[in-house]
């Protein structure tokens, strides 16, 4: 919503933009290696840069290369995409009341803008949903500050990356970088020792039924892993205890 | 690098589509409603399950058959990128980490 003059006029958009300035050269890094991975595993120029501009989610986009290339179909793709992002639906759901308000394209906008820092950082700030029109306009300019850093960042160093990345010779394997970065995200979310069991069984189910075509075994690791942790759930000695 | 394919723009386009219907999920209607109960609880991990499915098979695997050698820069890399992790919780240092471990391996051994 950077792009909307009366948000950027606000003072709080400068407060926005100066909060998110420190997180800036983190996000840059990632979208340089992520537009390097992206170019490594077989993506064409055109085809990682519509992706850096359009798709704006780095697990999303890392997570759904190796199956791009392996030419899986476009629903397991898409399926994947959504399980990776599906930490933003939780986001959402917090994010309502400050939002809900708004004509539609503009929740749509918010909401696709704002990604895992933005999300953080703002919720940080307002603790609660404003009550009156000024407090809700000051909310809104200081979240489009924020995404603003967010997105220049992220989506201009991917581009810099995947220019970089046709100079580099393949036989490097850059682009295992964007596994590792998968593996540090990863390793965030593991933060309760049933996500850990979820993360386990989900990686040997992903192996042992990697002869499925269509790549289906992304699919029915994931299903095989909810439903077991779902019913590991009513087990005490697991349920709730941080690992 | 190979040529662009028109379909997989198609799917690019759709996976944005996927960010943008992610991100605003709970306030794509104003109407009030919530998500079953069942779903919230699968929310808990269908991330982690995912990210794991994804990438535990690109490192263990080469098209799907467990490695037979424990002379795979791949293995070295994800475990120095997660101890990195763990160590200050930064996913940045996570693939410094493991790329430092990674390229020496790969392109110097060819492991």
């Amino acid at each position: 919503m950077f792009f909307d003059a009366l948000l950027r006029r606000h003072p709080e958009f400068r407060i926005g933009v100066r909060d998110m300035a420190p997180q800036a050269p983190g996000i840059a890094a990632w979208g340089l290696m992520t537009g390097v991975a992206m170019v490594k595993s077989g993506l064409s120029t055109l085809e990682a840069a519509a992706m850096a501009l359009f798709v704006f989610a780095g697990s999303s986009q890392l997570a759904s290369l190796p199956l791009i290339v392996a030419g899986a179909p476009a629903w397991v793709i898409l399926a994947t995409g959504f399980c990776v992002n599906l930490r933003f639906v939780v986001f959402s759901l917090h994010l309502r009341a400050y939002l809900v308000h708004l004509p539609l394209w503009r929740r749509l906008t918010h909401g696709y803008l704002t990604a895992d820092m933005s999300y953080a950082l703002f919720t940080q700030r307002f603790g609660a949903p404003a009550t009156d029109a000024q407090d809700s306009l000051r909310q809104e300019a200081y979240l489009a500050g924020n995404c603003c850093v967010n997105w220049t960042s992220w989506v201009g160093a991917s581009l810099v990356g995947i220019a970089l990345a046709n100079l580099i010779p393949t036989t490097w394997g850059l682009g295992f970088a964007g596994i590792l970065c998968l593996v540090g995200i990863l390793c965030s979310l593991a933060t309760t020792r049933l996500r850990i069991v979820a993360a386990a069984v989900a990686g040997a189910a992903a192996i042992a039924a990697y002869a499925l075509p269509l790549k289906l075994n992304i699919v029915v690791a994931i299903a095989v892993a909810v439903i077991l942790c779902m019913t590991l759930e009513r087990s005490p000695r697991l349920a709730g205890s941080r690992a | 690098m190979r040529d662009t394919d028109p379909w997989t723009l198609v799917v690019i386009l759709a996976l944005a589509g996927v960010t943008v219907i992610a991100r605003s999920f709970f306030f794509l209607s104003s109407r009030h409603w919530s998500l079953p109960r069942w779903a919230e609880r699968g929310l808990q991990y269908a991330p982690v399950a995912a990210l794991s499915a994804v990438v535990v098979p690109e490192i263990l695997s080469t098209q799907g058959e467990l490695i037979a050698t424990w002379k795979d820069a791949r293995l070295f890399s994800a475990a120095a990128g997660a101890l990195a992790y763990f160590w200050r919780r930064n996913v940045l240092l996570t693939i410094v980490a493991g790329m430092l471990v990674y390229l020496p391996l790969h392109v110097g051994l060819g492991w």
